[in-house]
């Protein structure tokens, strides 16, 4: 490998063709074709065999490790100039905005099903003929009462938030906390960018460590929440759009809090070993952008899903 | 900035391409897996256009003689599908992975690992959707546009498949957007200001926003269509209090910019070629700049005009029809353009330019068919009738696929070192013009005459306008396999092409020679105004 002291750095690093790509394109295939037989054979009351799927996943796992490392070997090696740096930034920032649009898909069905649908089926409105179909049905929010409870049983209870005078059940109120934990880990994730800048590798470890930390403790509150929905508040997938709408904002940015949390447990693993310096820290840097990203998805999700 | 290409010195290959297969699985270059793109298109093209005779095949008379409507319903949902994420996207973003680099001065696009993976995404991909034909309960049937609950409730198992294959190609198109737009943004030579920019580059950048703003949303339509399908919610079932009009809003905001995101490159490849073969610069290149930005914002608030049926408040009728007019005014602009481009111009006729020139006529039909669609009144009844099917592929057909035809006939000397045979094009450029227009002028009229669109029969007062139109089908399939004939016997046995193919072509690919070299500028080229603007 090159030693970065004989690198030009005018050059534009295009790096030699590589085995990644299309193994990782071969590893999405088997994993998706092989979920999707999965998901055919349980929907048709099959057991499902997660076989294939496995396969793929760590075949994915593999080259995603093998990947990241070259590209950081590249750049320990000092072939990445400042534009290849900037060609980065530009790449995370435009992948967070399409991150951004695909909650935008969610949360544009939530705001569509709450001042259109459910109105209308409740007989509101310009479309309120559609009433005629569950007369019965009564336009509230969170929809307790389904349209048609035989398809879709209703909800036990919603996961909605107490009245804000009262104090004593939000100090019982679990989003409340995620909310708290959620917000500084987005302080800790900065003050740690600091240490970085300050060359404090002892401060960013501590900082980083904090983030990973308070990420993990928001994703098992998380997990605790869904197990209470679940098995006492009778609130599920299947309980009609309040459940579809609540599992899958809540959901898919729990994926998306596991992700940045895996992201910035690499970063801390990096900062273990001296990777980073003020002027060369893209991978710290993507990650906590990423990290705001999510923070900011879940305020976001805490006033639309849980509070108004 | 100054790039120049990385000389690793342990590498023999750093200067040309890898030997046999491994060259193109492995590949980093823009220019191998521009060429990987353009074949994957192309093959796409003829499986889509097989799909397509195949229902031509069938409505050339009525009643049923070759398939069952079950098969019907599967060949024109796939046929859109191939057509729409298999051939036309890809090729748009292959030239743009030839041109863009040699457009703005820089040695390749800026991710170039990246931009292999995105490639490589597809032929999974649409290996995994074209399977789906072949598994128990068959394909796809519900629609390119898979409005639920046909493709939920009542969908064949195989539509998780289908789902997740989606699913890729909209990871393949974010991928190559981003590559696009840092390539644009942090790789031009020195001195290529954002409005000296050649507006193939233009177009892209822009449509490479509204990929990057619109995929997502796709995805999650048919995330919400796989946990309806597969975890009991009820997005779009309203006995859950969901509804299946929300997945047609849904598609639609995604689907209509999707729309120009098959134009928008469109439009920049014919401003390269009508100026070149008119030897006058472009006319109103700062208006066609605005213009094409104004677009692709309207392309926002228009969705609704695909479903003025189903059922909306009179408010966001209105809204939907006036916005959706407003798009005339900047097309317009371009059109315009584009003829005071050519007014007064020393023109010549070669195959890229009669490609162009058809393009401005026949795209503007399509577009004019498009104002009548959005006339809400009038749109109850042509919705859903072939007057629908004949507007989208007089945009489509000789819209986004005579630009494509155009550049590849355009750059192919850049490219191959090589030129096409003038002949053989121009007997190409007839056979497809004549070809497109018998197959889609006289669904104009079955479709105002009430014939509806996906059906495998049909009443007796439609069979003459079929019969012509299926006609012209198998004269458009086969000249495009004719297409392939000219390309390969140009490839063995063209004659050698010089840098400037073109006499009246500008821009700073035509300051390279031909072929171009494996690495486009090893060191970033001085940008002058009388090339870059023509």
């Amino acid at each position: 490998m090159a030693n970065s002291a004989d690198v030009d750095k005018s050059i534009y690093y295009v790096p030699e063709s590589g085995w990644y790509p299309v193994f990782l394109a071969f590893g999405l295939m088997l994993t998706v074709t092989g979920l999707a037989g999965w998901l055919n054979d349980v929907s048709a009351g099959g057991t499902g065999d997660a076989t294939q799927s496995t396969i793929g996943f760590a075949i994915v796992a593999l080259v995603l490790y093998s990947w990241f490392a070259k590209v950081i070997e590249e750049n320990t090696a000092g072939l990445n100039n400042e534009s290849v740096q900037k060609s980065y930034v530009w790449g995370m920032g435009w992948f967070i905005f399409s991150e951004v649009m695909f909650f935008a898909a969610f949360f544009g069905a939530l705001f569509y099903v709450r001042s259109f649908v459910v109105p209308w089926l409740g007989g509101e409105g310009d479309k309120g003929i559609s009433n005629y179909l569950w007369p019965a049905f009564e336009a509230t929010w969170p929809v307790v009462q389904n349209p048609d409870p035989a398809l879709f049983a209703n909800p036990g209870e919603s996961m909605q938030a107490p009245g804000v005078t009262d104090v004593s059940a939000w100090t019982a109120y679990l989003p409340f906390y995620n909310t708290v934990i959620l917000l500084s880990s987005s302080v800790t994730v900065h003050f740690a960018h600091d240490a970085i800048k300050s060359q404090n590798r002892q401060k960013l470890i501590g900082w980083l460590g904090l983030t990973v930390l308070l990420g993990a403790i928001f994703l098992v509150l998380q997990v605790e929440e869904y197990i209470h929905a679940y098995t006492e508040l009778g609130l599920t997938l299947g309980s009609g759009i309040y459940g579809s709408t609540f599992f899958i904002l809540t959901g898919f940015h729990g994926f998306h809090v596991t992700l940045g949390t895996f992201m910035l447990l690499i970063q801390l693993f990096r900062a273990i070993k001296g990777h980073f310096s003020p002027k060369d820290c893209f991978g710290f840097e993507a990650s906590s952008w990423y990290w705001h990203f999510v923070d900011v998805v879940w305020v976001g999700l805490f006033f639309f899903v849980y509070v108004f | 900035m100054s790039e120049v290409i990385h000389a690793d010195h342990h590498d023999d290959h750093a200067h040309g391409p890898e030997k046999g297969l491994k060259r193109w699985l492995f590949t980093t270059n823009h220019k191998d897996i521009g060429t990987l793109y353009l074949w994957f298109s192309f093959a796409m093209f003829l499986v889509g256009g097989v799909l397509a005779l195949v229902i031509r095949a069938e409505l050339f008379q009525p009643g049923l003689q070759f398939v069952q409507p079950e098969f019907f319903n599967q060949m024109t949902t796939n046929h859109g599908l191939i057509m729409v994420f298999g051939a036309i996207m890809p090729a748009f973003v292959g030239l743009a992975n030839w041109l863009i680099p040699m457009q703005v001065g820089a040695p390749d696009m800026a991710l170039p690992r990246m931009n292999n993976l995105s490639f490589w995404i597809l032929p999974f991909a649409f290996g995994m959707m074209i399977s789906t034909l072949f598994m128990e309960g068959g394909g796809p049937n519900f629609g390119w546009t898979f409005y639920a609950p046909l493709s939920t409730t009542y969908a064949p198992p195989s539509v998780t498949y289908f789902i997740f294959a989606v699913h890729l190609m909209g990871a393949s198109s974010i991928m190559g957007s981003i590559n696009i737009i840092a390539t644009i943004l942090n790789m031009r030579a020195p001195g290529m200001t954002l409005m000296k920019m050649p507006m193939f580059v233009w177009t892209w950048l822009i449509t490479a926003y509204l990929l990057i703003a619109v995929m997502p949303v796709l995805a999650g339509a048919v995330t919400m269509m796989l946990f309806d399908i597969h975890f009991g919610t009820s997005f779009f079932n309203a006995a859950g209090g969901g509804d299946p009009v929300m997945f047609q809003h849904i598609f639609w905001f995604f689907g209509h910019p999707e729309v120009y995101i098959m134009i928008l490159p469109a439009f920049g490849i014919v401003s390269h070629i009508i100026p070149a073969f008119a030897r006058k610069r472009l006319f109103g290149y700062t208006s066609m700049v605005y213009a094409v930005a104004s677009i692709a914002f309207l392309s926002f608030i228009v969705w609704a005009h695909h479903m003025f049926t189903v059922g909306m408040p009179l408010a966001g009728q209105l809204f939907f029809m006036y916005s959706t007019m407003l798009i005339a005014v900047p097309t317009g602009v371009k059109v315009f353009n584009w003829i005071s481009t050519m007014w007064r111009g020393s023109m010549t006729f070669e195959t890229p330019m009669l490609f162009a020139i058809a393009f401005v006529v026949l795209f503007t039909m399509g577009g004019f068919s498009g104002l009548m669609l959005a006339i809400t009144p009038v749109d109850y009844q042509y919705h859903d009738t072939y007057f629908v099917v004949a507007h989208f592929h007089y945009v489509l057909v000789p819209g986004a696929l005579f630009s494509i035809i155009a550049a590849v006939y355009f750059w192919f000397p850049k490219w191959t070192g090589k030129m096409y045979d003038e002949t053989l094009g121009k007997i190409h450029f007839w056979l497809s013009f004549v070809g497109v227009n018998v197959t889609f002028f006289p669904q104009h009229f079955s479709g105002l005459a009430g014939m509806p669109r996906r059906i495998p029969d049909y009443p007796l007062q439609f069979a003459d306008f079929n019969m012509i139109s299926s006609v012209g089908a198998f004269i458009f399939g086969l000249s495009q396999v004719f297409f392939l004939y000219v390309i390969i016997k140009s490839l063995r046995s063209g004659a050698p092409a010089t840098g400037r193919s073109w006499e009246g072509a500008k821009g700073l690919e035509w300051t390279l020679p031909s072929p171009a070299p494996y690495h486009s500028f090893t060191q970033p080229p001085v940008v002058k105004d009388e090339e870059v603007l023509g």
